[in-house]
């Protein structure tokens, strides 16, 4: 077990990630605060996910391998039409619930029964998350700068977890990606990736993202990210 | 020798038929993300136990009557394939499946943070390929890993173990021919960080010291266990 291996003490600075399983011990609660992925139980910090354990001045995170997404406000999501009634449609924007897109909300109006001429099931958009109530059901919009309905490019999936390492540091990894293919790349915060360009670039985007995601995987397992 | 038979199943040196010690746990072996459209999986073998466990959500549960309002429901399917076992098992579910899956997802909730994902459903697939004897065990372990592997929130994850009694000798982790031969058998699953008990069967008749016996090959097996999982999810066998 990890905590065995020393991560019981308090720690001053930022130390080296340390991979953990859950219901790991991390160490004394009365000295060590709770982060995310963190649990106190019976005086003793608990691991609730398999990650990479970090301690920021004293506080004690885990950044887990895998995650489901949970919407929060102002999220800016891609998701895919799964339904509709007469004035709201249903999107799938890969949490546990879908998100509904009134019609006052959506890209535009339309006549009694004509909901699917302007956004189709099976239709991407790029929208953003409005509110989330304590039912975790949400509500998005597409009434803002930028968000629209994709017609065209590639949506590809990558790990929400994942974006952190797709993006970089103050947005380097993406703007070399765009730099190099040529191409639009729009991520989501739900782990959606939009790549629109011509179509050597968006393969070529593509393949990056596969690489990038690759190596990363290979970091993670190695303890060494 | 139990009465059934003429089956021996250990000699005169404590030897059992597998060549273990009556101590001894079954080679176990663990891989993750066996099934690349899960979120999370898992798969066990154990002895010639071979388990596949996949995970699912948490996801909108349907029929709505089955949503908690303050919590997710753990729907678990425990299954074993027709060619698991010598004699061909009728597909689906029966009445021993049934009760697998409930005890199963009893003993599961009792470390997932369900509270998390109100009104969801977090599923579980468990797929016995292989049976030799213990596949409830071998199932809830590898449902354990394989909800870790999915990222589903866990206060610690539930080791599965059985031991039990064979010519009156209490043995641990019981192979097919001791779990037909012998009387009684004691299946634990254990929170082996805190040591906590999460479930508990017993089948046939033990006497307290027989008990306290078994109940300490179970603990000392979960620790040994616990180490395999550990290192399947850190590892890493994608």
């Amino acid at each position: 077990m990890s905590g065995d291996k020393g991560a019981g003490g308090p720690r001053g600075s930022r130390q080296a990630p340390l991979l953990v399983a859950p219901g790991d011990d991390l160490g004394d609660s009365g000295e060590l605060e709770a982060g995310h992925g963190v649990l106190a139980i019976n005086g003793r910090l608990r691991a609730l996910k398999q990650g990479r354990m970090s301690n920021r001045d004293g506080t004690v995170s885990i950044e887990p391998r895998r995650t489901a997404y949970v919407p929060r406000p102002s999220d800016l999501v891609i998701g895919y039409i799964e339904g509709c009634t007469s004035n709201i449609w249903f999107i799938d924007i890969g949490a546990p619930f879908n998100a509904i897109l009134p019609m006052s909300l959506g890209p535009s109006k339309a006549e009694f029964g004509g909901i699917r001429k302007i956004l189709d099931i099976g239709d991407a958009i790029l929208c953003r998350v409005q509110e989330v109530d304590e039912n975790h059901s949400s509500v998005v919009t597409m009434k803002g700068m930028g968000l629209r309905a994709i017609r065209a490019g590639s949506v590809e999936d990558i790990d929400p977890h994942l974006l952190g390492r797709l993006i970089g540091r103050g947005g380097n990894n993406l703007r070399q990606l765009k730099e190099d293919t040529e191409c639009r790349v729009v991520a989501g915060d739900n782990g959606r990736v939009w790549l629109d360009g011509d179509l050597s670039g968006i393969i070529d985007a593509r393949d990056r993202l596969n690489a990038l995601l690759t190596e990363a995987k290979v970091e993670e397992y190695r303890g060494d990210a | 020798m139990g009465g059934y038979g003429d089956v021996q199943c250990i000699d005169e040196n404590g030897i059992r038929l597998d060549g273990r010690t009556k101590d001894e746990v079954r080679p176990v072996h663990i891989e993750t993300g066996v099934v690349p459209v899960a979120d999370g999986s898992a798969r066990m073998t154990w002895g010639l136990n071979d388990v596949i466990a996949a995970v699912y959500g948490p996801m909108e549960a349907h029929p709505r009557k089955i949503q908690r309002q303050d919590r997710a429901v753990l729907d678990v399917r425990y299954n074993m394939a027709p060619f698991s076992t010598t004699d061909r098992i009728r597909p689906g579910f029966n009445r021993r499946s049934r009760e697998i899956s409930k005890v199963t997802a009893e003993a599961l909730e009792s470390v997932v943070l369900t509270e998390l994902y109100p009104r969801s459903k977090i599923r579980v697939e468990i797929e016995i390929i292989c049976a030799e004897a213990g596949t409830r065990c071998a199932g809830i372990t590898a449902a354990s890993v394989a909800l870790a592997h999915a990222g589903i929130p866990m206060t610690d994850m539930v080791v599965s173990v059985a031991s039990g009694k064979v010519h009156d000798i209490v043995v641990c982790d019981l192979n097919k021919e001791e779990d037909n031969y012998g009387e009684a058998d004691l299946p634990m699953g254990i929170l082996p960080n805190t040591g906590e008990l999460v479930f508990l069967q017993m089948d046939g008749d033990l006497s307290p010291e027989q008990f306290q016996e078994a109940w300490d090959y179970n603990m000392v097996a979960a620790k040994v266990i616990h180490e395999e999982m550990v290192r399947a999810l850190k590892g890493g066998d994608e």
